[in-house]
């Protein structure tokens, strides 16, 4: 380094005494970057300003920059999180909203098809009831009748014995024994 | 050549002509703040700007200028991590200074009438020696002599390793220069391409009929400036990479 600024320095010098007359001599002719009386200015200002650059960059910069995308890395993470909660929550709600829907549904289904039975049952008993009292009644009009027919048959039987005598007595004018008559039955099922 | 024909002449070189604003010296070396030392502070400024007055809100959900440092942080981050390890992050401070002091510096530079920095060797140089310093010196005391494996490949038999080791070491020797001049010379070339092709537009424009020609480097500067805007981020770059694998190599000497 040292040997090739020097040589361009060298250099540096022939070419300004070659441009006699010039205004500044070192600052025309020789290439500026390989002068070397601009080296110490050059890294006197270098050290200080990149120092300071390197002092704020890792005191506050950086730590402030890798805060933020931590922070917003953790911020996005919780955010994440919660949503999530969020969402297993109100899956768990929709599933015992479900399970509450379908209990009540099969509830009220049951409390129809009790109705129903109980419904069916009283129609049943009701009619059972109506059966019986109609077949009581029934039954007793048969009798009835049955009793109103042996009656009137027995009746019957008497009005013959009774015009069979009176039609004997007025032809015979004998008068005859009427149980004579109603020998064959009629008096027998009284 | 005389004065007046070289102030007609356009000069490709003048731009990188230290002027001394404000001369003093300080126990007989030369301190004076110059207009390299204006552009300095300026492109430390940037990064000040960009860095730590964008964050000051600290904003969740970050502005434009935010995310830009944000951006700028993560991407050296991340080239910290992916050349050095995760060891390498205890440099990454240092690391992120210069990439973001040399990018903004080359930046900066690229706007018309302003310093290059990184135009001067002894600043890229500066940096360079920096940077091997803190290598060798990390290497020394992270490892002890043990850092001077890194001159002795792994599995080499020794026939080899005479010739190897000195090959390592000029390899290693010569990185301080390859470092600072591939930077310095980027940016000097380019600097002298664009004011060169300038030279021309102004000639063409002086010499009569030739000037329905001047267009011509005029277009070819504009497609050179964007070349050179590549240039300057990719330098940035290429400056903390080369810097992240030298690092590595402290931290793990043996290849």
């Amino acid at each position: 380094m040292a040997i090739i600024s020097s040589a361009f320095a060298a250099e540096g010098e022939q070419t300004t005494h070659e441009s006699v007359g010039a205004g500044e001599a070192h600052h025309e002719g020789a290439f500026p970057p390989f002068q070397t009386e601009n080296f110490a200015p050059q890294i006197f200002w270098l050290v200080i300003i990149f120092g300071l650059l390197y002092v704020l960059m890792s005191r506050i910069a950086l730590p402030r920059v890798g805060g933020i995308i931590e922070n917003r890395g953790a911020k996005i993470a919780a955010d994440l999180g919660a949503a999530r909660d969020m969402q297993s929550k109100a899956q768990a709600a929709a599933a015992a909203n479900d399970e509450n829907l379908r209990r009540r549904r099969e509830e009220a289904q049951s409390i129809g098809r009790d109705a129903q039975h109980r419904i069916a049952a009283e129609t049943a008993r009701q009619r059972a009831v109506a059966e019986s009292e109609a077949g009581e009644k029934i039954r007793a009009a048969d009798e009835r009748i049955a009793s109103a027919k042996t009656t009137t048959l027995a009746n019957v039987e008497q009005i013959a014995v009774d015009a069979a005598a009176a039609i004997v007595e007025k032809l015979t004018g004998a008068k005859i024994d009427q149980s004579a008559l109603a020998k064959d039955g009629a008096t027998s099922s009284h | 050549m005389n004065p007046e024909e070289a102030a007609a002449k356009p000069n490709p070189i003048e731009q990188f002509e230290l002027h001394r604003l404000w001369p003093f010296e300080i126990n007989g070396v030369e301190t004076s703040f110059t207009n390299a030392s204006l552009f300095m502070l300026l492109a430390a400024l940037g990064v000040v700007a960009l860095m730590v007055l964008a964050t000051s809100k600290k904003a969740i959900v970050p502005g434009r200028v935010q995310a830009m440092a944000e951006m700028l942080y993560e991407f050296v981050a991340g080239m910290v991590r992916q050349t050095a390890g995760t060891e390498g992050m205890k440099f990454f401070p240092f690391v992120f200074t210069l990439f973001s002091f040399i990018l903004i510096a080359n930046l900066i530079g690229l706007v018309p009438y302003t310093y290059s920095v990184t135009s001067q060797i002894v600043v890229t140089f500066a940096f360079a020696v920096v940077v091997i310093s803190l290598v060798v010196l990390y290497g020394l005391y992270r490892h002890g002599f043990g850092f001077l494996k890194l001159f002795v490949p792994h599995g080499v038999p020794l026939p080899v390793l005479v010739v190897l080791v000195p090959i390592e070491i000029i390899s290693f020797l010569s990185r301080p220069v390859s470092l600072s001049v591939r930077l310095f010379a980027n940016i000097l070339a380019g600097h002298i391409t664009l004011a060169v092709f300038g030279g021309f537009v102004v000639m063409l424009l002086g010499a009569g009929v030739w000037a329905a020609l001047a267009p011509i480097p005029l277009l070819a500067i504009v497609a050179l400036y964007a070349l050179e805007l590549l240039v300057a981020c990719l330098q940035a770059f290429v400056f903390s990479v080369l810097t992240c694998v030298y690092l590595n190599d402290a931290i793990h000497p043996g290849h």
